[in-house]
């Protein structure tokens, strides 16, 4: 790799040892993907992954106490995934210890870590940084230094930015030395589509199950996705975002996929059309049976499979202000349907908390309280990651959720249905 | 006995018994919970990881494709090396992916850990290995599997 004359003298100690040990690091991650140089942090902020005071990472706080103490913090202010705890959240009192005594012990430490390093504010915990109510959204072209596979997938492939899928750690340190290495997704040609997936449905595919066949066929390709024009339209409108991010977010978590194309909508789709694909690509054909073959292959890992649900989230990644509303408006038609004056499993809606701010000024908020659903800033794949939930029957529209801890996954309509039936459903 | 040639992405040696994950290795779900709860043998969490699923990872040579999921894992993959829970060696079949470079690399700069890592090994190399055998890596990339 070609360092700048400031680069290298960065790397040869001269603003410390431990400014040198980050550029080592930048420059090792460039060099096994054959990076040729850094190309500068554009964007205005940064994304991190680690949102989470937990125990078991400890190694990962007592590294950030050596870069704060070599006086680096972060070039550019940056937001952080959702939180692991809040107290609106259903738990048992034993959750409440292996949360509070046993997990998530070094959680106010870290956050103070984090103001430390340079977070945006208290507020801005989400995964989806990138909405209008968050503020973090890069424009095309930005370069960015940010982990976290739903958001990164996201600003590629909807916002055109370009970005790695960096690991937590090195997001933080591409923004202490304000440049990452170039290469894969930030060049022309690592954004060339090694497949053509052409979507054959009689019927709009589930977002988060269309995502998930996609993300474990190619892995960590890209994938250029033809025939959803029909569904999602040729704009970017509110809907098509919000399709997209739970889309994205299926596709990173079931597979590695860092950015996708969707014909005639993605703005480097829109502009290139199938001159991204590259010459060989493979191609994969989705009907309605290979999403059938797909979801009937999850692993059903509940103690009891038969178990009645005890738990719903909804919002993994966290939910949209037009989504909020749009679940507000379905359960409000099932429950009146069912002469029902609540939903009868307990359910949490996740979204950021500036969201979920915009969504207290509706008078959608309060319908849903009444209606028993919790709305919380809360990340679920945090809140089931212990042996507890493992027992528990928790369900969930997500398939991030499902791919990293038990929660057993069904479509949107038949999340509907199970928590807005008159006994709940086994 | 078979050997196997690869790139280099973390120097060093070292002889193992193979674990052999023909799927994507991810790295999130497999180690959440061991790291969490101090398994000492570090068994693999991933539910969806048939090839590798309960079987202990500690000081295995860990043999996959590529890592995939949450861009924690290279995070987490560093959390292990610096708590001395990482796997002997990571052999790739393919190129190495963005996470697990990110990890070893952590591991390599910022630890005492020694966790040599071998990428583009071929195709024939996860065909070959199973779990169980012998594994030894050489310095210079060289992977001998008996």
């Amino acid at each position: 790799m070609i360092l700048t004359p400031e680069q290298q003298a960065l790397l040869d100690g001269a603003k410390g040892e431990t400014m040198a040990k980050v550029v080592k690091t930048l420059v090792m991650y460039g060099d096994a993907f054959g990076a040729e140089r850094m190309a500068p942090v554009t964007s205005q902020y940064g994304h991190t992954v680690i949102s989470f005071g937990l125990k078991a990472i400890r190694p990962v706080y007592a590294l950030y106490d050596e870069l704060l103490d070599a006086g680096l913090v972060s070039g550019q202010k940056f937001t952080a995934d959702p939180k692991p705890l809040d107290p609106k959240v259903p738990s048992s009192l034993l959750e409440d210890i292996v949360f509070k005594k046993i997990m998530y012990t070094d959680q106010k430490e870290y956050e103070q870590q984090l103001r430390r390093l340079g977070i945006t504010s208290d507020d801005d915990y989400t995964c989806t940084c990138y909405l209008d109510q968050v503020g973090n959204k890069p424009g095309k072209g930005d370069v960015l230094s940010w982990a976290e596979s739903s958001a990164v997938v996201y600003a590629n492939s909807v916002l055109g930015a370009r970005c790695n899928r960096n690991s937590g750690i090195i997001e933080l340190m591409g923004s202490i030395a304000g440049f990452v290495p170039e290469f894969g997704l930030l060049t022309d040609e690592g954004r060339k589509a090694g497949w053509i997936v052409e979507v054959k449905c009689t019927k709009r595919p589930e977002a988060q199950l269309l995502g998930s066949a996609i993300g474990m066929k190619v892995m960590e390709d890209v994938p250029y996705v033809k025939g959803l024009d029909k569904w999602l339209g040729t704009e970017l409108d509110d809907a098509a975002c919000a399709y997209l991010k739970d889309f994205g977010a299926a596709t990173a978590s079931n597979g590695a996929v860092g950015l996708y194309h969707i014909d005639g909508l993605t703005p480097e789709a829109k502009e290139q059309g199938e001159a991204l694909v590259r010459e060989g690509a493979q191609i994969y054909v989705i009907d309605d049976a290979e999403l059938e073959r797909v979801k009937a292959n999850y692993p059903v890992v509940w103690k009891d499979p038969e178990a009645a649900p005890q738990l719903c989230f909804v919002g993994c990644p966290h939910l949209t202000l037009s989504q909020l509303n749009d679940w507000t408006a379905k359960i409000e038609a099932a429950l009146r349907k069912n002469g029902l004056p609540q939903v009868t499993v307990p359910t949490v809606f996740t979204a950021s908390t500036p969201v979920l701010k915009e969504f207290e000024k509706t008078v959608n908020a309060s319908k849903l309280r009444t209606y028993g659903v919790v709305l919380s800033y809360i990340c679920p794949l945090m809140y089931m990651n212990n042996p507890l939930c493992k027992k528990k029957a928790v369900i969930t529209c997500s398939n991030k959720l499902r791919t990293y801890t038990s929660a057993r996954y069904y479509t949107e309509d038949e999340i509907l249905d199970i928590i807005t039936r008159k006994e709940a459903a086994k | 006995m078979k050997q196997f040639k690869g790139r280099v992405v973390v120097p060093g040696t070292c002889t193992a018994e193979a674990l052999v994950s023909h799927g994507g290795f991810n790295t999130l779900a497999s180690y959440q919970m061991a790291l969490m709860f101090g398994d000492k043998q570090v068994k693999c969490g991933d539910q969806n990881n048939a090839d590798i699923y309960k079987k202990p990872m500690l000081n295995k040579a860990l043999c996959l494709p590529m890592t995939i999921g949450s861009t924690t894992g290279g995070m987490i993959l560093y959390t292990a090396c610096s708590m001395g829970k990482q796997p002997a060696c990571m052999l790739f079949s393919e190129p190495i992916d963005s996470l697990a470079a990110s990890g070893a690399i952590l591991g390599d700069v910022w630890t005492e850990a020694k966790m040599p890592v071998v990428d583009m090994l071929g195709a024939e190399f996860l065909d070959y290995v199973k779990t169980g055998m012998t594994v030894t890596v050489k310095e210079d990339g060289v992977v001998e599997v008996e």
